[in-house]
């Protein structure tokens, strides 16, 4: 009421000043300078760009995972933990030692002779992801007890330094010779590629041959990357908002001395909340891995940082914000690779948050103190 | 006539005799190249963590983005010494000393206006600075090719190396200020962010400023700089008595703001912003006070360095290394100038130079796997840092200590029991 009878009487120059008109013309610009400049270089090629969106969309769901541990331990904890990007990359090595090394997901043609090979490719694969996420919960549990929970009552930013420093002795441990070495390894991953190209309907794409112009390509692993993360985003909602430690993580994260004054044990569901954030980064990271048939020691810092961008993005605290924010992080990252220069994606998505922060702090799906995961 | 204090004749004493000292170890020989590269490295590390240390030590900002404005710094001032060095014109220096200059005016133009325009957000504020930017480098460029042709033949005038000489000394300020101008456009609107916040926007910055740097010979259109080859051909001039020479004015400038009514409202934004605004502190223009001179000092050194290396590569610059000063000033402690003057040197020295020729061949990699631990055991039991509260006399201040842990409720009700 007073805000509608203020503006009738202002001047337009008032109201130019207390709407943020210059502000929001720069970003006007910014935004239409960037899609002018893609739908320029895009409408030669619409094949291209669909072409792009889809690589966007196969990173991005791996970046929501990872997203998720983030915005779950900052809503509850009020960290950035930079070690969880080195958890991801914890993952990959042991989905790589599991399958590429000891073949793990070969176990149940193993075992029982005469299983169904898809079958047996399933309930495989199925275990060593479970391994792999059981392995990132735990060591993500023993970072929390050895390096946060001393500091929980210490100024902020001395756990967030703490956090700096475990990335630090995870990349660089793991960068040893006999641990994972410093040397980038290929990954086989447990099945096949099999590519498929849509030109006129879907046509599947013979090993060695080149697809017809203007068609678009995607692989089983896209599929399952959307298959995965979608099922275990599911699990995820369900575990925080059906059951009682999923109720209890939200009055956590809510009110902590309140929590702790209803009986919840707040140490034990912060421990819960890293463990489960860090079973999502590694089943993120074997798929990852799965997708770009790559590990390194390093491969977990910068999918970790745009994955925080991504929950920034999405609202952090925001369980369906981390999942939109990292898509819609992808889809600016693969756009601006494609058509400006590779490395410019880091400097967009970084460019992205800034901007983010300046104008919607909240994110996306905004309310940070309510919508708590 | 009034003696300074004696703690500050032997401050002055002792700092010239060690500067003197290391000179002849090194005009003598007795110090090989190696060793006298990393003692210079030491200081730069030191110029580097003091401004660090302002900006998050005395100032509370968590920032990471010091290592691009060491960038900047470098690659700035390189550019003005390659182009007098290697091509003989002073183009990169008149340019740039006209850019720094405009830019500075045009801030102070802008700032001038917006003091008439109440209530006007930091992103339109932005904005507007924006604009002045670039109608003051507009200008200072075309102002600049009218310039080119005087100073160089002045210039050329001189004996050769004296020329040099003065090249670098202007190539270091410039950088420096020019550091300093980016910081103030980027601060502007980033200091508005919460802490951690802040700490990752700054963080951006570092990468995008590497990013840019990649790219330097095709996006921003500098060839000598080369891109992700790396820049040659710098002239090697950051002697021993140059960076001596900035580390003192460094430490100088530091212990006196500290010491000013400045230096205590800069530390009262750290201990509570609130309390401060209460005190009638502008909060917002201490932020960005110290942010400036941090990053100046961050560009000052960033020139020297790229004048030690004589060689710059855009990995020098990845934001992985952005951390070490941030790790630096926690060793020395947050809030300690003599804590990250020695640890600066430490730093370098055990890190870079001991560890390398004492561990055995391939036990090189270990140092990484050693700091981190090193750090948490640190942050774990002496949260202090290494030196606490200990300063050498002359950079003692009359401050408060960092305040060090949130007073529980339990102990508030302890003390009150008490």
């Amino acid at each position: 009421m007073d805000k509608s009878s203020k503006s009738t009487t202002s001047s337009l120059y008032e109201r130019a000043i207390r709407e943020r008109w210059i502000g929001k013309g720069l970003l006007a610009l910014i935004s239409i300078l960037a899609v002018g400049y893609i739908s320029f270089n895009a409408k030669d090629s619409p094949s291209l760009f669909v072409q792009q969106l889809v690589n966007g969309l196969q990173i991005g769901f791996v970046y929501a995972l990872i997203a998720l541990g983030y915005t779950m331990v900052y809503g509850i904890v009020k960290l950035i933990n930079f070690a969880h990007g080195d958890v991801f990359m914890v993952g990959a090595f042991v989905s790589f030692y599991a399958i590429d090394r000891y073949e793990l997901h070969t176990w149940p043609s193993k075992v029982i002779p005469g299983i169904p090979p898809l079958l047996s490719l399933l309930i495989g694969i199925i275990t060593t992801i479970l391994l792999t996420m059981a392995v990132c919960a735990i060591l993500a549990i023993a970072i929390e007890r050895f390096a946060y929970k001393p500091l929980r009552d210490a100024p902020r930013i001395s756990a967030l330094i703490t956090a700096i420093g475990v990335s630090f002795f995870l990349e660089y441990f793991g960068a040893l010779q006999f641990v994972f070495t410093p040397n980038f390894i290929t990954y086989k991953g447990p099945f096949t590629t099999t590519t498929w190209y849509i030109n006129n309907g879907i046509h599947r794409l013979e090993a060695g041959t080149a697809p017809p112009d203007n068609s678009v390509l995607f692989s089983n692993i896209l599929i399952i990357i959307i298959v995965v993360s979608l099922l275990l985003l599911a699990i995820l909602q369900f575990i925080v908002r059906r059951t009682k430690i999923g109720k209890a993580m939200r009055a956590t994260a809510f009110d902590k001395p309140t929590a702790r004054l209803m009986g919840i044990n707040v140490d034990s569901i912060i421990s819960v909340t890293f463990a489960i954030g860090a079973a999502l980064a590694g089943a993120g990271g074997i798929l990852y891995a799965t997708a770009y048939h790559q590990v390194v020691f390093f491969m977990g810092i910068m999918p970790g940082l745009k994955a925080f961008i991504s929950a920034v993005l999405g609202g952090i605290g925001s369980i369906p914000g981390a999942l939109v924010g990292a898509l819609i992080l992808c889809q600016a990252e693969v756009l601006s690779a494609g058509y400006i220069s590779t490395p410019m994606r880091d400097a967009v998505a970084f460019t992205i948050l800034i901007l983010v922060l300046l104008v919607r702090p909240t994110g996306i799906f905004g309310e940070p103190e309510r919508e708590k995961a | 006539m009034k003696l300074p204090q004696r703690s500050t004749m032997i401050f002055f004493g002792a700092y010239i005799l060690i500067t003197v000292l290391v000179q002849a170890l090194i005009s003598f020989g007795i110090l090989n190249a190696f060793w006298s590269t990393l003692l210079r490295l030491g200081a730069v590390y030191a110029i580097v963590s003091l401004g660090l240390n302002l900006i998050y030590g005395f100032n509370g900002q968590f920032s990471l983005g010091q290592w691009g404005f060491y960038a900047i710094g470098a690659y700035v001032a390189a550019d003005m010494t390659f182009r007098w060095t290697q091509q003989g014109s002073a183009s990169g220096l008149v340019i740039l000393l006209l850019v720094v200059l405009l830019v500075g005016v045009s801030f102070l133009g802008v700032s001038w206006v917006l003091k008439r325009i109440p209530g006007l957000d930091p992103l339109s504020a932005f904005a507007l600075y924006l604009v002045g930017v670039f109608a003051a480098a507009f200008l200072a460029i075309m102002l600049g090719r009218v310039l080119i042709d005087p100073a160089s033949s002045i210039l050329k005038s001189m004996p050769d190396a004296l020329a040099t000489q003065i090249v670098f000394f202007l190539a270091v300020l410039i950088a420096g200020v020019f550091a300093a101008e980016v910081s103030y456009l980027f601060g502007l609107p980033i200091l508005t962010l919460g802490s951690d916040y802040f700490g990752i926007a700054t963080l951006g910055f570092t990468i995008i400023v590497k990013v840019l740097l990649d790219n330097s010979d095709t996006m921003l259109g500098f060839e000598e700089m080369k891109g992700a080859r790396g820049m040659i051909g710098i002239p090697k001039i950051g002697s021993w008595l140059w960076v001596a020479i900035f580390l003192l004015v460094v430490l100088i400038v530091t212990r006196n703001l500290l010491q000013s009514s400045h230096g205590r409202a800069i530390v009262s934004v750290r201990e509570d912003e609130l309390a401060a605004k209460a005190m009638g502190i502008d909060v917002a223009n201490q932020k960005i006070i110290t942010f400036v001179i941090g990053s100046l000092f961050a560009g000052l050194a960033g020139a020297l360095y790229a004048h030690i290396n004589g060689f710059l590569h855009p990995n020098t610059f990845n934001f992985i290394k952005s951390f070490d000063p941030m790790i630096i000033i926690v060793f020395g402690g947050l809030g300690s100038v003599s804590g990250t003057l020695v640890v600066s040197f430490i730093w370098i020295l055990v890190l870079e130079g001991l560890l390398r020729q004492v561990l055995p061949e391939g036990f090189e990699t270990w140092r990484f796997v050693v700091y981190p631990l090193l750090l948490l055991i640190m942050m774990l039991l002496r949260p202090k840092g290494l030196m606490g509260g200990t300063e050498l006399p002359y950079l003692r201040q009359i401050l408060p200590p960092l305040r060090k842990k949130e007073a529980k409720p339990e102990e508030v009700a302890k003390a009150g029991g008490d």
